[in-house]
């Protein structure tokens, strides 16, 4: 699409093309001829944060992508219906749960091994069927004016507190929430939190169903703190301006609270454009597109020595790559049935 | 004083059966995918159907669709009356502004409900200049309640409304005569006539109530599309397995429908002489009351929010601070596609229902009930299986993959199957609406089927189907599952645009979509329903 228009400007003008906006952040090098090369995405990133990669993409190498849009559960489903017929060749998920159910269906091929070793061993598969290409961190949003700072939690263990009671807001269907949760099961146990996560219930904690939400709410006084990823606070609080009144609070270092959360690249297995996919993933790995998500999206970049936003909490806790990743879809079974049980979902 | 008879019944013609078959054929696709895979992949682990964990949402999801259809009969069925039959002020503003709650898609207009509304929301500082200074906080039943019955009441408002409109004055006019006080009149007269239009309209709002995740979601009220969704990649047989019984529930809701509105009489009377216009007298403030706490309810107060989030998005683009992640370009093609898109499949919609409604309304026959039940039911599923099962069917067919794979026809078969429920019920009480001494009259004068049905159906059934069609108009233009997997690669429509700038919190953006959109409905609404059925 872009591809085929770049041209068409070029033929009339007589001039090279070159981009605008967000993506000429990324290239600002003239528009390759499109050629023949074709590339289908299918996204669990949004089109705000993900659409000035893909046209510096197009730009730069000339591959012609086209993308279905959707939640990143929902065109795991979509892809798992479509099975070997897909047409998607890069699945872009904002959360490893989609990848693990994926790749227990057999769904997934391998990404090649010198696109793979652009990031560290633990943010990617060790069999290479996905590769982390951002990170989200798991904070504490809250409300300025009802929290003091003495009240902010050096852990989500504390939660469970009597000070706490009423106040704390838990994503429990959210994606990234049950992954955090799967995670959390295989450091801890699942004894521990069971008991933690049926403590939270007692103590009044109250279901939302996604990150914005509490966010939202957070900023509004409706609730005084809630367990999120870190990089909606920063979007709500552009948006609505001074009205919005949170922040972030980042757990302790180690806390399980504060772990990092990939965003994760991944070739389908019925891909039969294999080397436009590598050369995608290897582009979101490259430097340009790490530091656009650094500074623009506010994500945590992974790869080729970017460094994050100073405006985010420093990284040296947990990062979910480093555990076992590969059995999240599995696992995810087991922490919807806890969550379910547990009675939070009509809080 | 009813002077409406049973219908007689009579043979319906092969032609029109064999249409009315193969109509349904085509909207029981996704019923057939839920069949088929719960006989390929069984029902989960054993025990989990029936469990605590997935009853409790089934529980909870019937008792959510009896209230909000309750109540939505009860108001949507008052506002047509009072928008219809009597002398209420700003009649014509009303009629335009009330079926445009259906518009919102669930997803952003509970959030904008909860944005306006909530404690620490927009609203706040005007409640408090009244003296309310504590507002109860919109979550659980009551808050998925309340925002449903506010976004599902055109349902039954519109069809109503259209019948209503229809009928001739004469009949109250003889009724008050007589003596009836005007809420006798509206008992025996009004009610009688509308009875099939607000049966189905009911019928409507029960189903999307059972059906919708966005309100449900965001209000925190656990019910049976929470589990299907939870389940679907934790558990995916129970995820189909639920579905199932979410069809197999509307189906017989759907039935139980039709037999009770076998039971009304007809009111084959349409009216060309004028409607009686009732005076409210000094009910008149209080009346305008109603209607206009429903338009700020429904409508005004999640514009507000949109507007809100909108406006601060484009002043910081204009100050420079911040511009907007999407370009006027790009909002101009989704808008283009989603005015489109949405007119063809209501146009297409209700030319495919009417041959439906004809077997059911003019002949009774049980071919066009099955078929009915058919389209009506699949109202019920969420949009996300319809576009699951769709994508799952095109991709097995090879015939089809390969003459319509990724084009816009297989977009608008897959809106037609997840709206079309939506005509039904309108084109079912217009078709009973044709006298039948008009066909008998033309048939003597030697008019064939064909010129019948122009010369001496359309235009007694015009007004009605204009309304049928502005509902699946109202519902397509705000659908996102189907938008999003059934269309072709890179084609966006403004709802697939607000979803992608809600997900990750660009407000701004979504608020400005959101507010074209709206805006944008407000204009259809009128150039396709309004303004036709004021000129007749």
């Amino acid at each position: 699409m872009l591809a085929t228009s770049a041209a068409l400007i070029a033929s009339a003008c007589g001039s090279a093309r070159t981009l605008e906006g967000p993506a000429a952040a990324i290239y600002d090098g003239e528009c390759a001829d499109a050629g023949e090369r074709q590339l289908t995405v299918y996204s669990g990133r949004t089109e705000n944060l993900i659409q000035p990669v893909l046209d510096a993409f197009e730009c730069e190498t000339g591959v012609d992508v086209a993308v279905r849009w959707g939640a990143s559960t929902d065109l795991a489903l979509l892809l798992a219906e479509e099975g070997d017929r897909t047409s998607a060749d890069v699945f872009l998920s904002r959360s490893p749960g989609p990848v693990g159910f994926l790749e227990n269906k057999g769904l997934l091929g391998t990404v090649d091994a010198g696109v793979a070793d652009l990031v560290d061993g633990e943010n990617r598969s060790g069999s290479r069927t996905w590769v982390g290409f951002t990170g989200r961190k798991r904070v504490l949003v809250y409300n300025l004016d009802n929290v003091a700072d003495s009240d902010l939690p050096a852990s989500v263990f504390d939660l469970t507190d009597e000070r706490y009671r009423g106040r704390v807001a838990i994503p429990a269907t959210n994606g990234s929430f049950v992954d955090w949760f799967t995670v959390f099961r295989h450091q801890h146990g699942d004894d521990a939190v069971t008991h933690w996560l049926d403590g939270m219930v007692a103590n009044d904690a109250r279901y939302y169903p996604n990150n914005r939400s509490i966010v939202e709410a957070a900023g509004r006084g409706e609730i005084d703190m809630g367990l999120v990823n870190h990089y909606y606070q920063y979007q709500v609080a552009e948006a609505i301006g001074d009205g919005h009144r949170a922040a972030n609070w980042d757990f302790a270092g180690s806390d399980i609270g504060s772990l990092l959360i990939i965003t994760a690249a991944t070739v389908t297995a019925a891909s039969e454009h294999t080397a436009a996919a590598n050369e995608f993933i290897a582009y979101l790995l490259s430097a340009p597109v790490q530091q656009y998500f650094s500074s623009e999206t506010l994500e945590y970049p992974l790869a080729a020595g970017v460094a994050p936003a100073d405006v985010l909490p420093s990284l040296g806790g947990p990062e979910v790559g480093s555990l076992d990743f590969d059995s999240l879809g599995e696992g995810f079974a087991r922490s919807t049935e806890i969550i379910e049980a547990s009675g939070i979902l009509n809080e | 004083m009813i002077t409406a008879t049973r219908r007689r019944r009579s043979t319906a013609p092969p032609a029109l059966r064999l249409a009315g078959v193969a109509l349904a054929f085509l909207f029981a696709f996704p019923g057939v995918y839920l069949v088929y895979r719960a006989l390929r992949d069984g029902t989960g682990p054993d025990g989990l159907l029936w469990s605590a964990r997935t009853l409790g949402p089934l529980w909870r999801s019937l008792r959510l669709a009896v209230s909000v259809s309750a109540c939505a009969l009860v108001l949507g069925t008052g506002l047509a009356w009072l928008t219809a039959r009597t002398d209420l002020p700003l009649r014509r503003l009303w009629r335009v502004l009330l079926p445009l709650p259906l518009v919102y898609p669930t997803f952003v207009g509970a959030a904008a409900f909860i944005r306006t509304l909530n404690p620490g929301g927009l609203a706040n500082d005007l409640l408090a200049y009244i003296g309310i200074t504590t507002v109860p906080e919109l979550r659980g039943f009551f808050g998925a309640w309340l925002v449903l019955l506010l976004m599902t009441y055109p349902y039954v408002y519109l069809p109503v409304a259209a019948r209503l409109r229809q009928l001739p004055g004469s009949l109250e006019e003889s009724a008050r005569m007589l003596g009836d006080s005007a809420f006798a009149v509206f008992r025996r007269i009004c009610l009688p006539h509308a009875g099939t239009a607000i049966g189905a309209g009911t019928l409507l709002v029960f189903l999307y109530t059972l059906s919708d995740f966005g309100a449900v979601q965001l209000m925190r009220y656990d019910t049976l599309t929470r589990a299907i969704a939870t389940n679907h990649l934790a558990n995916p047989p129970v995820a189909l397995a639920l579905s199932l019984m979410l069809l197999v529930l509307a189906a017989a809701v759907v039935l139980a429908e039709r037999w009770f509105s076998r039971r009304l009489p007809d009111g084959a009377r349409s009216g060309s002489n004028r409607p009686l216009d009732y005076r409210l007298g000094r009910w008149r403030p209080a009346a305008v009351a109603a209607v206009g706490l429903t338009v700020f309810a429904s409508v005004a107060a999640p514009f507000i929010a949109l507007v809100d989030w909108a406006q601060r998005g484009v002043l910081r683009s204009v100050t420079g601070e911040r511009a907007l992640a999407v370009d006027y370009g790009s909002i101009a093609d989704a808008t283009f596609n989603t005015v489109w898109v949405s007119v063809v499949a209501a146009a297409i919609s209700v030319a495919a229902v009417l041959p439906i409604a004809m077997l059911v309304g003019r002949h009774r026959s049980r071919t066009g009930s099955l078929a009915h039940a058919v389209v009506i039911s699949t109202f019920a599923l969420p949009g996300l299986l319809i576009a699951l099962s769709m994508r799952f069917w095109v991709l097995r067919t090879d015939m089809v993959l390969e003459l319509l794979g990724d084009t816009t026809v297989l977009l608008i078969f897959a809106y037609i199957v997840r709206f079309g429920s939506l005509a039904m019920g309108i084109s079912v009480v217009a078709v009973r609406s044709v006298p039948d001494r008009l066909h008998d009259s033309a048939r003597l004068l030697g008019a064939g089927p064909v010129r019948r049905f122009f010369t001496v159906d359309m235009p007694v059934m015009g007004p009605a189907l204009g309304a049928a069609g502005g509902l699946v108009l109202l519902s397509v233009m705000k659908e996102l599952p189907i938008s999003l997997f059934v269309s072709p690669l890179d084609f966006s429509t403004l709802t697939t645009r607000i979803f992608g700038s809600f997900e990750d919190a660009f407000i701004a953006e979504a608020g400005l979509m959101s507010v074209i959109l709206v805006v944008l409905s407000f204009a259809l609404t009128w150039f396709f329903v309004v303004r036709r059925q004021d000129h007749t």
